[in-house]
């Protein structure tokens, strides 16, 4: 009796069956690493005499975090990635013109699939749990180390077992459900432990929303986060995949450490306050913060479906005389996509700036980075102290409809409040 | 092998942010990456004030956030000898072992130790001594696989014998 996060790991293994605590050498079927990240692991991959890489189509690297090359010294790191990836003929490497942001770019296109195991030094690597695969954030050196033999430890994690059951209200999606839950088990309630996502809530969820929910696993201290690929995923990957996929699910008597359960009839948005994931407050109960940026955008909230969400709201409306929008979609299918569907015009026309795709300013980097005393809110993963700049200003995390209004209404706010 | 040196204490939930703001991160040099270690933590003038060797000393899920291994570089560079805490977030855990940060988990040591207590670290014995307050605690034992990874001298090292390189 297996749980899905165990039935991936023992396949990737060679084992019938593994158990909670069991240390594993594990198949990779795909190793990734960004700009901040993979110089580090070719210094190590090179230091160690390595001349191959163990597959040369399974080694994505992806300039995303300070590119398009935000200084001299981003410029560099980001020159590391090109002339490893041009040295070592990988397939996987996205420049700046083709390049998204990372996990948003992968499922895309197909890169990564269900029952996959993958590791990336990059803690939202988690993200691939949303169409049925473990994955899991690894720093530069285990990348280093598998990009020579594609194989990595694990120790199987114990399964948390999370259950969402009720109807999701107008405005409340993904995004909500995880903070909810964050803010339930706190920044170390799944500490190094596998988040399964399960309920009726999550069978009628789409898969962006399926993919933030799992994008901010990490952000619990989880290990991976996974949810059951059923139907909407089959839908999802049935045109991208690359490579063959399968379906793993959880036995019905797996075994698991904690089963919580949750009713989300009548649940508001969800805002994380400064400066922890975990600082969670329903939306009505922030009404007075004001607020100088609102940031659409990131691996958590950077998808299409994000980019509409957020434009219905602020469609005929103007941002706040005192507040700056910055939209940025993940990737620049998602960039086309707009342009197809009227919404750069719809966040132009509304005083928004609309970016290119990078990561940017959900961890400082650039592309809106705030001065001391300013307040965003932003549909990223993090407001740890200075992620968006000074550590002097602070940052509430919201989904993106929220993040809409509260342009609008230049204080943290919801639709229903647009005049 | 053993590291003495004055605690330096921090709260829960350290954030790898506060070990080094990501705005410093296109370099990975750990010389450059020292400069800024703690810089947005509760001590921001950490780097002034701290003398090699010394320890710091952190409540629950030290090291949470980014995967960035910038950040056990960070410390290290910056002359750590080690690092204490309640517990560790996994994949700083797995880096420090990676890149070779000793880390030490105690709980009992953590509630044990005030700022500036001078602090002797046995890992081979498996204790952490108070010498300002003469108390003993002990450390929660490195499972197997990691105690192999050290002894082949990291990861790398244990790759590279792997693959034969």
């Amino acid at each position: 009796m297996m749980t899905i996060t165990e039935k991936i790991l023992a396949a990737h293994c060679g084992k019938k069956e593994v158990k909670p605590g069991e240390l594993i050498n594990a198949r990779l079927d795909l190793v990734l690493a960004n700009d901040i990240t993979a110089p580090i692991s070719i210094k190590e991959y090179r230091a160690a005499g390595a001349k191959k890489v163990f597959d040369s189509d399974r080694i994505a690297l992806i300039p995303d975090h300070f590119a398009p090359n935000k200084d001299i010294a981003s410029a560099e790191q980001c020159s590391m990635l090109r002339q490893f990836s041009r040295e070592h003929d990988l397939s996987l490497y996205f420049e700046v013109g083709r390049m998204g942001v990372e996990h948003a770019l992968l499922p895309e296109q197909g890169i990564v699939v269900p029952g996959d195991v993958v590791i990336g030094a990059d803690s939202h690597t988690c993200t691939y749990g949303g169409l049925g695969a473990f994955s899991t954030g690894v720093g530069s050196t285990d990348v280093a180390a598998a990009m020579i033999t594609g194989e990595a430890w694990f120790k199987v994690p114990e399964s948390m077992k999370f259950v969402y059951n009720g109807k999701l209200g107008k405005w409340v999606g993904g995004k909500d459900i995880i903070l909810k839950t964050i803010g339930d088990i706190g920044v170390d309630g799944a500490l190094y432990r596998a988040m399964e996502f399960s309920g009726e809530v999550i069978r009628k969820l789409p898969m962006s929303g399926r993919l933030t929910i799992c994008n901010m696993a990490i952000e619990a201290g989880g290990k991976n986060g996974i949810i059951e690929p059923d139907e909407i995923t089959e839908k999802y990957v049935a045109k991208r995949a690359r490579r063959k996929y399968k379906f793993f699910k959880s036995d019905r008597k797996a075994t698991y450490v904690d089963i919580r359960e949750y009713d989300l009839t009548g649940m508001e948005p969800q805002i994380a306050c400064p400066h922890l994931p975990e600082n969670v407050k329903p939306v009505s109960q922030l009404a007075s913060i004001n607020i100088d940026q609102s940031v659409v955008g990131s691996c958590t909230n950077g998808r299409i479906e994000d980019m509409r969400e957020a434009a219905k709201v602020i469609k005929g409306h103007k941002v706040h005389p005192y507040v700056r929008m910055i939209v940025i979609p993940a990737t620049q299918a998602i960039y086309k996509q707009c342009i197809k569907e009227g919404l750069v015009d719809v966040f132009i026309d509304a005083g928004a700036a609309f970016s290119t795709p990078t990561c940017g300013p959900c961890l400082g980097g650039h592309m809106g980075i705030l001065a001391a005393g300013e307040r965003a809110i932003a549909t990223t993963n993090r407001n740890f102290v200075g992620r968006m700049g000074s550590p002097k200003s602070e940052v509430y995390l919201s989904n993106p409809a929220i993040a809409a209004a509260s342009a609008v209404l230049g204080r943290i706010g919801r639709p229903e409040e647009l005049k | 092998m053993k590291f003495k040196g004055n605690a330096w204490k921090f709260g829960a939930d350290v954030d790898t942010d506060a070990i080094v703001p990501a705005r410093y991160l296109n370099t990975s040099d750990p010389k450059e990456l020292a400069k800024h270690c703690m810089e947005d933590s509760t001590n921001p003038d950490f780097m002034k004030k701290m003398k090699p060797g010394d320890i710091i000393v952190a409540e629950k899920n030290f090291g949470c956030g980014s995967s960035r291994e910038h950040a056990p570089i960070a410390i290290k560079a910056a002359g750590v000898s080690c690092v204490v805490a309640k517990s560790f977030a996994r994949i700083f855990y797995r880096n420090c072992f990676n890149m070779g940060l000793p880390i030490f988990e105690s709980v009992e040591a953590v509630d044990g130790i005030k700022e500036g207590d001078q602090i002797e670290v046995d890992a081979d014995a498996g204790v952490i001594r108070n010498l300002t307050s003469n108390k003993t605690f002990t450390v929660a034992p490195v499972p197997p696989f990691m105690q192999e990874l050290i002894a082949a001298g990291g990861l790398m090292a244990y790759t590279k014998k792997k693959a034969g390189l």
